[in-house]
This record gives structure tokens, sequence and C-alpha cells, in this order.
């Protein structure tokens, strides 16, 4: 089923506002190319120096080459690092992670205060000082990109102690004067590449057709706009299956089911009325 | 590189590996390492390139590149001896360019002995200094100088005096005296190549390095098919090559086989010598190395150079660019010592500083731990962490009268007199410390004007964007003003030797509220002037009559029309992609090397495909995609009068300018004091014994055998097996060398925050290492402790039919910053090459096991029985 505008009549009357209707905007995002990425880590210093954000504790994961785990409240931009060495293959994968800025955001359909909203680029944003930290979003997101970032707000203006969720922004605070993402401006071998997302379908679709050539596992993720996210601002070439990276292989926004979940409880509820009033009848 | 081509430089540029068909990466973990270069290796990768990783780790250059080939530690020269075997016995040379444009058809002469004669020694060897004479090494009839190579040892002198007294035959219009052009007499270099190669087969390799046959055959078959007139090759190295004790062997093996090839000075091929850091192509180029003035001419030595014309007439070639030493010893004299340089007091070449033989770096090192040396300045360094051996460093500092360090905090090396395992393990007390530390913050390059020069010897200008913070100043300042007070507190007293410093021009005008001297003031005096003070465009321009200063005359050029040209900037989509009008490239902003021979012998490009500069006959002159590396208008045919000296005595087809004879040294007849051809050696410490020749290590490795710098017994598997384990270091992308400019940084050290060694799952279930818990790391010299990596990254190598293990250590940790660790260098010992006096870090031994280091005086202890059991296992054999 294609999610389209019904969807979002589940949230606030803001969220609709801020979300897609249905029209053609020049909408930005990332193609980022794993058969092009080294595993510099560029990407996630730059995001990091760029956007502010805080270290992530120095912390000796033994996971491969990555110690930064996961992408969180704090980490915009994460490499996954994958072994797969056996009889068959050698070899090390490498994969720069990053907010998948979805056509139907779960985060953005549940965030309650309007904090998270679709810009003029067409990417989720969260304003960290509309941002109560109730942490919604958190758990809306298929992909596990959203976490609180507690250093974000001073003490005094914490909601129950909480900070403020942190993803991702597209550099919005870039792109406004002209400017690409920082980790796309730093990353050295276009594996981290930036545009108009339609453009970059086209360009991935082609890519993909040249490195299946030699590698049979290639494909395509978060391309299709039919999927449970409605396709990705963020699309991605991997060279395995994207649960080999850590990706879910069919994410779905939680919020997909809301419309039907909204008939099925109107139905319980008539159903419930009509009970109450046959019964009342009967009394 | 200096020795087979002419200048010690990368002979190619990074941009242009795009245009290279296959890139062999050797040495180097250039993605890691050089990422933003390693775009054009990806480049290449996508236009269709073979890029060949051969390295003892899968490292993310292997995970990107066609073939990843691990090769047993310090065995490069036998897998290159391989390759050129390859290239020689299936006959894959690009004969046409191997003819013409290197020494392959010259006769040496008939007293020439080969490693395979002498059981891996060359003629010329004197047991009793431990190195060669190189008589015996000369073309017959021709006596050669090297265009570089190392002229502070006795038999360097030796080897001057010589070359003046034998009445030498000079070129014969412009070729050797001595020549078969059909490659067949039995004593021409060719032939001799043949000869020395012959062993190294596939198979013999295959046991050395830990492979299979069919790897050598498919990275030497990868080469070869992509050499030749259609196709390039291009070879990339990095430190890992430079750090062994035959270094420099390696880099003339690479160099043998791209010569054979025909990638020299081509399109797509040539050697990338990648540097470590950056700018240290510049601080060679304008040296902080005990052995040269700035551009590479010879520091003058106690005994051999009593005066400027013997000096230059010891020093400097007859024929080639090397011809004119005059004219740049004598521009630099003026640059340094202005108006007082006169020719009648000879330029005041006398006041110069002597060399009386080796004061490299880890000499003076051992210099202060006997307490021979006074002070020491340590700048952008961090030899407590960085250098091989950094205990023995430690205990150095702890000699020193007094230390200044310079650099943006406090590093280890500051910091060594409190916190070392040297005072933890009770060993160096801080109260009995005479050491006087002076700790000098230092400006980052954001924060004062200045250039870098990269590993493509490619000048590029910074400019100031803020001032230095608080009490931090920039190295020019320090020095600057540092010279300043000297000399006024030398005119205070009289100073019997204080006339350099009074004679140097030492007036750059100085800015702003800091007193900062002018970095252009200075750039420019690098660039020299002429009688009338006007900036000079070429080194071409200078004279030896005292009419043109320069500071550097490779650098000539890089302030043309009073225009610091390093500070050009035109972006790359406005001009063509060899972008002349980027920075600027030493010397006369060439970009490829030697490129006349990306031209056949007529001066025509030897194919469409790979063309970069040709002859134009209509006018005259050298054209193309690049400024000529070759006079402009000498034509291709030219054949030089009889009696011609310097560049007019090299023919119109012989490209290596630099060299007496205009070609490529296939057999470097001097320059390289451990032998004129590579000879495959073990490394210092090794687990097994050497399968070519009797001889195990290179003869003429610098050692040095003394307290805390004892070496491992070798070959291991000699002697019980006490240090079974191959141990090499290495660098991640995420950190900087000693980590000053990392562990510094919370966003660099949250990606790698703790010290780890690498190991297989074989030597983890041998040892009964756990992944992510602790390991102790020994040698003879030091214990450490890492966290366990355990991975199949890590290779595990069968050599010569058993297998070695082996252990690998990043080697940015130490006890300073925001993350910390042991330092992987205080395994290591200190053994040299005999030609750059470079340490071998890239193949020693050790031992490991699982669980934390001893500590305290327990430390101590352990390492004493170790010593203990080093001493009677070498009495026991």
């Amino acid at each position: 089923m294609t999610l389209t505008i019904d969807l979002t009549t589940a949230t606030s009357a803001r969220a609709q506002s801020a979300t897609y209707l249905g029209e053609r905007r020049d909408r930005r995002g990332f193609f980022t190319d794993t058969t092009l990425c080294i595993g510099c880590k560029a990407c996630e210093v730059a995001c990091k120096e760029w956007n502010e954000l805080p270290q992530d504790g120095y912390t000796f994961t033994g996971m491969s080459y990555d110690n930064t785990g996961e992408l969180s409240g704090s980490t915009w931009r994460h490499v996954a690092f994958v072994e797969q060495f056996d009889d068959s293959r050698s070899r090390w994968l490498m994969e720069s992670d990053v907010c998948k800025h979805c056509t139907h955001a779960g985060c953005l359909d549940v965030c309650p205060t309007g904090a998270i909203v679709r810009t003029e680029f067409g990417t989720v944003v969260i304003q960290d000082d509309v941002c109560n930290g109730c942490g919604y979003c958190v758990v809306a997101c298929p992909f596990g990109v959203i976490s609180e970032r507690v250093d974000a707000k001073p003490e005094e203006h914490r909601t129950h102690g909480r900070g403020t969720m942190g993803k991702c922004t597209l550099c919005y605070d870039r792109l406004k004067t002209g400017e690409e993402p920082a980790c796309a401006k730093a990353c050295p071998t276009e594996s981290i590449q930036y545009g108009n997302v339609d453009e970059l379908r086209e360009r991935a679709q082609l890519r993909l057709e040249r490195v299946r050539e030699s590698f049979d596992g290639a494909q395509l993720y978060l391309e299709n706009e039919n999927d449970g996210i409605g396709g990705g601002g963020s699309i991605f070439l991997l060279l395995d299956r994207p649960e080999v990276y850590g990706l879910p292989p069919h994410p779905v926004v939680p919020t997909k089911h809301l419309p039907q979940m909204w008939r099925a409880a109107g139905v319980a509820a008539a159903a419930l009325a009509g009970a109450v009033a046959l019964a009342s009848l009967r009394l | 590189m200096g020795t087979s081509f002419g200048r010690g430089g990368a002979t190619t540029f990074q941009q242009d590996l795009q245009n290279s068909d296959c890139i062999l990466i050797m040495g180097s973990n250039m993605a890691e390492n050089h990422p933003v270069g390693f775009q054009w290796v990806m480049e290449a990768r996508e236009r269709g390139a073979t890029v060949v990783h051969v390295d003892p780790r899968f490292t993310r250059t292997s995970a990107v590149a066609t073939m990843h080939v691990p090769i047993r530690p310090g065995t490069d020269i036998a897998f290159l001896g391989g390759v050129i075997h390859y290239i020689l016995e299936h006959d894959r040379a690009f004969t046409e360019y191997v003819v013409n444009y290197t020494n392959a058809p010259v006769i040496l002469r008939e007293e020439f002995r080969d490693t395979e004669d002498l059981d891996g020694f060359f003629s010329g060897w004197q047991e009793e200094r431990n190195g060669y004479v190189f008589h015996s090494w000369m073309y017959e009839g021709m006596d050669l100088h090297g265009a570089s190579g190392q002229r502070e040892s006795e038999e360097g002198l030796e080897k001057q005096e010589s070359r003046k007294s034998d009445t030498m035959d000079k070129l014969r219009h412009g070729e050797p005296p001595a020549m078969d052009k059909t490659l067949q007499h039995p004593r021409c270099v060719y032939q001799v190549l043949k000869r020395h190669y012959e062993r190294y087969t596939p198979e013999m390799v295959a046991r050395i390095c830990g492979i299979t046959p069919g790897q050598v055959i498919d990275v030497a078959e990868a080469l070869c098919a992509n050499s030749g007139r259609e196709r390039t090759s291009a070879i990339a190295y990095s430190v890992a090559w430079t750090q062994h004790t035959f270094g420099v062997q390696m880099i003339r093996a690479a160099a043998i086989a791209q010569l054979l090839l025909g990638n020299i000075g081509r399109p797509g091929g040539g050697i990338l010598a990648l540097r470590g850091h950056a700018s240290i192509q510049g601080s060679t180029d304008i040296p902080t190395l005990f052995d040269l003035l700035p551009g590479y001419i010879p520091m003058p030595h106690a005994k051999a150079h009593s005066n400027l014309a013997h000096f230059v007439d010891s020093e400097g070639a007859k024929t080639g660019f090397w011809g004119n030493l005059d004219k740049y010893m004598v521009s630099l004299l003026k640059a340094w010592f202005g108006e007082s340089a006169k020719g009648e007091n000879e330029y005041l070449f006398d006041l110069l500083p002597r060399i009386s033989g080796d004061h490299s770096t880890y000499r003076s090192t051992m210099a202060m731990v006997d307490g021979k040396v006074k002070g020491f300045f340590i700048c952008g360094e961090n030899p407590a962490v960085g250098s091989a051996n950094s205990g023995l460093h430690r205990r150095a500092l702890a000699n020193l009268e007094w230390l200044v360090v310079r650099d943006f905090s406090e590093n280890e090396s500051a910091a060594f007199w409190y916190d070392s395992p040297e005072v933890q393990s009770g060993e160096l007390q801080p109260e009995l410390i005479g050491t006087e530390v002076f700790w000098m913050p230092a400006a980052a390059h954001t924060e004062k004007d200045g250039s870098f020069t990269n590993t493509q010897r490619l000048l590029q200008w910074h400019h100031k964007a803020l001032e230095p913070q608080d009490e931090a100043r920039s190295e020019l300042w320090f020095y600057y003003h540092l010279g300043k007070r000297i000399r006024e507190k030398l005119n205070e007293r009289e100073e019997p030797n204080a006339d350099l410093i009074r004679a140097l021009t030492w007036n750059y005008p100085e800015k702003g509220p800091l007193h900062e001297p002018d970095a252009h003031a200075v750039l420019r005096e690098i660039n020299g002037w002429d009688a009338k003070g006007r900036a000079l465009a070429s080194y071409t321009e200078l004279k030896a009559d005292g009419s043109t200063a320069c500071g550097c005359w490779i650098y000539c050029g890089c302030f043309k029309d009073e225009k610091n040209q390093t500070a050009n900037r035109t972006p790359g989509r406005e001009q063509s992609w060899v972008a002349p009008e980027w920075g600027w490239a030493w010397p006369a902003n060439r970009r490829l090397l030697y490129n006349r021979a990306s031209a056949d012998p007529c001066g025509k490009p030897w194919s469409e495909r790979k063309q970069y500069l040709w002859w134009d006959e209509e006018k005259g002159q050298w054209t193309g995609y690049d400024t000529p590396d070759f006079e402009k208008t000498k034509r291709p045919d030219y054949i030089p009068p009889d009696g011609a000296q310097r560049e007019e005595a090299l023919a119109g087809w012989h490209p290596f300018i630099m060299q007496d004879d205009g070609l490529g040294w296939l057999f470097t007849p001097n320059g390289v004091v451990d032998g004129p051809l590579p000879t495959y050696f073990e490394p210092q410490e090794s687990p097994v014994a050497n399968l070519l020749y009797g001889q195990q290590s290179n003869p003429c490795r610098q050692q040095f055998p003394r307290a805390f710098n004892e070496y491992n017994p070798s070959p291991s598997a000699a002697y019980g097996d006490l240090f079974p384990f191959v141990l090499y270091t290495y660098r991640l992308t995420e950190h900087h060398t000693a980590g000053g400019m990392s562990r510094t940084v919370a966003h660099l050290s949250e990606l790698q925050p703790e010290f780890f060694c690498e190991v297989t799952p074989e030597l983890a279930e041998l040892r009964g290492l756990k992944h992510g818990e602790w390991a102790t790391i020994f040698t003879v010299r030091a214990v450490i402790e890492a966290r366990v990596m355990v991975t199949k990254r890590a290779p595990v190598l069968n050599v010569d039919g058993g297998a070695v293990h082996s252990v690998g250590l990043p080697y940015h940790w130490g006890s300073k910053g925001i993350v910390t660790g042991d330092s992987a260098n205080d395994l290591l010992h200190i053994a040299l090459d005999p030609n750059v006096h470079i340490q071998e870090t890239k193949g020693l031994t050790c031992d490991i096991r699982p669980g934390r280091r001893p500590r305290g005086p327990a430390m101590d202890r352990f390492l004493r029985e170790l010593r203990e059991r080093a001493i009677q296992a070498k009495a026991k054999k």
C-alpha cells in the first residue's frame, strides 16, 4: 500500500502542513555509494565539527574499526565496518550511514510539539529550541537514527530534565547559503554525494548497473518510492544485503498503519456505542 | 630515487594516477594515510585500472584494491626482485626505452663482482669498516658522480678523492664510452641485472614472502601487461619502504622495475613517494638534515672541503645539471651573507659549519645518552612516543642540561621527567633528572603565513586566519627572534666563533603586534634575485659570479614576476588536468619529472594515448601539457660536441638531466653505499634464515648494540623461538603520528580511543588471547600492553613451509592527551639503513601473552629476566 496524505490526518495539523502534500519540490538528499568508501571517517568528523556535536565516549568496542558504534543524538554520520573473511571471499565493507530523511517520516508524524519539520529542501529537521525531549521520535524511527542529546540544552531550559533529540539536519544551515552538507564536502572519494534526490536516484541506478558487472550482490537501498517509508531522501548503494551493514531490510514507518488503526478504532467505538445504546434500550 | 633518476622526490603527482592502467601500492597504506590523494587511485580504478596492494595486512587500501597480496613484513626486495626476474626472463622490458634512456647497455668494469658470485656481497667489501669502496662499480672507462647519496662517510671521501685522481674518460658525444646497445655483452648492465635476479624465481620469492608463486606472477603480469607504448603503470610507496635496514634498496628495486617497463617520465607512470607528514618533502628540500644544504647541496665536510673551489670540484659533476653546483652554491652564499659575500673572500664559504661524520638523529640520541649533548630542540616532533625505541629517547632526554619542546600542548617528550614508563618503574626519579625543560606553545598553521611542500613537490601557501592564541608563536617567529637575541648577546661580548652568526643577513620585515617576520620576504629570498634586486624566474638564471642570490636553487621561480606563485589557486575546472596554476612545484613548476621520456628518442609521443610532451619541429621547441623537464629548445637529436660540459654534455635523447650521463640508472655505480643492485636480506630481527644468501642481514646496516638497545636473537628459529612472532607498526587514519595533533582532539580520539594489537585467530588460539581483552607484548627492550583485536585481516604466512604469525601495532599512543596508552615504539630497536639512517620499524620480532603487563618494579624485573634469557640463548648457540 502506498502511504499518502491520509496518513497524516492522524497527526497534528502542524505536521500535516509540514510533510509531503503530493507536490514536487526540489528535494535534496544524499547518495552514499559504499563501493567508493575508504572508511576514513572524514564525514563523521566534519559533521561533528560543523554541527558542534560532542564526542560520544572513548570506548574501544572491538567491532572492527568502528568505535562510535551507531548513529545517535551526537553522531549524525557513522561509518560501519564489516569484515567478511571466509573461504570464498576476503572483504572489508565500509558504509557511511546517516538519517534517511524518509518520504514518510515516522519521527515527524509522531512529534507532538511540532519540533520536527519538513523543510523547504524536503529534509526532516528537529528544531532544538522547540523539542521538549519527549522521545516519541526515537521509537518512531525504523532505523534507530535518533537519540537524546543531553548537552544541547542548558539545565534550566529542560523539560523534566530531558535534553533534546538529535539527528542529521542535512546541514540545513549550509544548504541555506548554497553550500553542500559538511560530510559530502569532506568526503575525499565522492562516496557521499549530495544533490537533487530525483537526480541522485538516476545516478544510483546507472551506478548500480556498472557495479553489478563486478559485484553480484550489489543493490540499492531506499531508492524505491513504494517501500515502507516511501523511499529515502538518503539512498545507498550497498555491496551486500542491508542487514549485513546493520540496516533493516524492509523498513516500515510505524505510523504506516495509523489510518487503519484509527478506522478500526472508529469502528470499534461505533460498535461499542451501538452496543451501549442497544443495552440502554434494553434497559 | 635521487640515485636512480637524479632527484630525491616523487617523479609524478597524485592527480596523474588517474591516467594509470595499473597502480602498485606497496609499502604504503595510501587509503588510510593519504585519503585525499587516494581519490585519484579510486578514479583510476573506476576508469578500469588494476589496483594492486602488496602489504602484510588487509587494510582499508586492500579493501578497495583489485588485488591484495599479503607478504611477510620486510620481504619487499624479494618480491620486487621476483617482478624484475619475471620482466627479464620473459623479455617484457620496454626495449626501445631501456636501450635509449637507461644505463642498461653500459658495460661495467671487469673487476665488478655480484652478490651471486660472493654470497651476498659485492666487490669492494671492506670488513673492517663495514662498508664498500666503489671503484669496481663504475662504468668501463668512466667514473660517475652520484646525483645524491651519502657523503659524510670516510668511504665517501675516498671515493671523491679517487674520482679526481683518475684520468677520467668523459661522455663521448653524450654517451658513456663503453656500451652495447644490443644488450648482449656479458658485462653490460642488462646482463648483470639478469644474472643478479636469476634466482628470484616465483617459487623462491613465494617461499620467502609467505605467498604462492601464482601471486608473484599475477602482480608481475599485471605490471607488464599495463606497460609499454600504449599503457603505463605507477608505483606508490610510503614510509613502510623507507623504514628498514635496506629501505633505500627497496625503492631502488621499484626504480629498476619502472625503468625496465618504461614507466618513468610518462603520464600514468612514475614512482610516487608518499611522504609521512605535512611538508616532510619541504624539510628535505630546505633541510633539517645534518648532511644537506638547501636544494640537496651536500654539507661541506671538515676534512674534504678546504675551500669553495675544492668543494665545487669534488661535489659537483662535470656533466648534467649538477655541473652547475658552483652557481647554486655561490647564489646560496649570497642569499645568506649578502653584501659581505664577495669573490675575494670566496663568498664566505669558509664560515659554513662542517660535518665530520654521521650526526644523524639516532646517532645524536646515543650521544645524548652518553652525556655528550647539552641542549636539544624538539619542534613538531615527539620522540618519546614517535621514534624507534622511544624508551632510549626518554633516557637520552634525561641526560641533557636543557630541552626546548615546541608543540601545541605539553606532549610526552616534554613530560618525560615525571610521566613515563621509566619513572613508573622507578628506574628514573624526577628529582634526580637534571634536564631543564622549556615547553614553548606553538602556533597552528591557521595562525601563520607560510607554505607547505607536499608529497609531489608542490608548494602551497597558507594564509594566516587568526593571530596565535596567548603565548603561542610561529616557528618563523621563534627562530627569527631567537637569532636576533643571540646576535645581541654576541655583540655584548667577544666570541671567537661568532663570525658565522654575525655575517648572516637577518633582517626580514616584521609585521603586526607580535613582530611576526614577513613570510613572503623569506620565500622571496628562497626564490632569489638578480644584481638589480629583481626576483629570478628560474634556476637557469643563476650565476657563479656573485651577481645572483638564491636561498634554494630548486625553489627558484616560486616568486617569479614578483608574485608569490605558491599562492596560485586557479580552480581545477578552469585549467587543464595538470593544473599548473594551482600552487607551484619544484623545479620550475614541472609537475611530471623527466617528462622528456614521455616522447620517443625522436621526440614523438610513444602513443597518442600517452602523449604528454613532444618536440615541435616548426617552433623548434618542446611542447605539451607541462613545463618541459629539459632544455626547451634542445633538439631530440642533439649530439654534444667533444669536451662539452654541464647540461650541454647531455644528448638530446637523454631525459635524466640531473645525472652525469642523462640516463636512468638501473645499476647505481655511485651514491648507494650498500650496493649497486638491490639484494634481498632479512631484517635485523627475523624469525627465519635468509634463503638466498649466506649473509643474513644487510652487511652495511648501522647497529647500536648497547644497554636498552639490545637486539632480539635472530633468526629466532635458531634460538629456541625466543621471540617467534613478527612485529610491525603502522598508522591509522584516525590519528596523526605520535598523537600530538589527534589524541588531543575529542572528535579524533573517540574514533580510535585505545591502543590495540592485531592478531589472527590462529595466534589468538596459540597464545590464549581473547578479543577485546588485554595482551602483553614484549621484546628484549620493553614490555607493553594493548587491547586485543582478533581479525582475519592480519596475515598468517606460510614461510618456507612453516606458519609465521605476526603482531601488528598502531603506534599513536602515549601517556598524555585525551586518550592514552602504551607506546608501540618502546618495543623497537635502533638499527638503521646505512644510506639515510632511517630506523627499521616494519619487521622485527616479539612475543605476546594474554593479560596486562607487569607494573612498577615488577616491569623492571620482567625485562631483566628476559634479557638474561636472551643472553643465555645466544651463549648456548
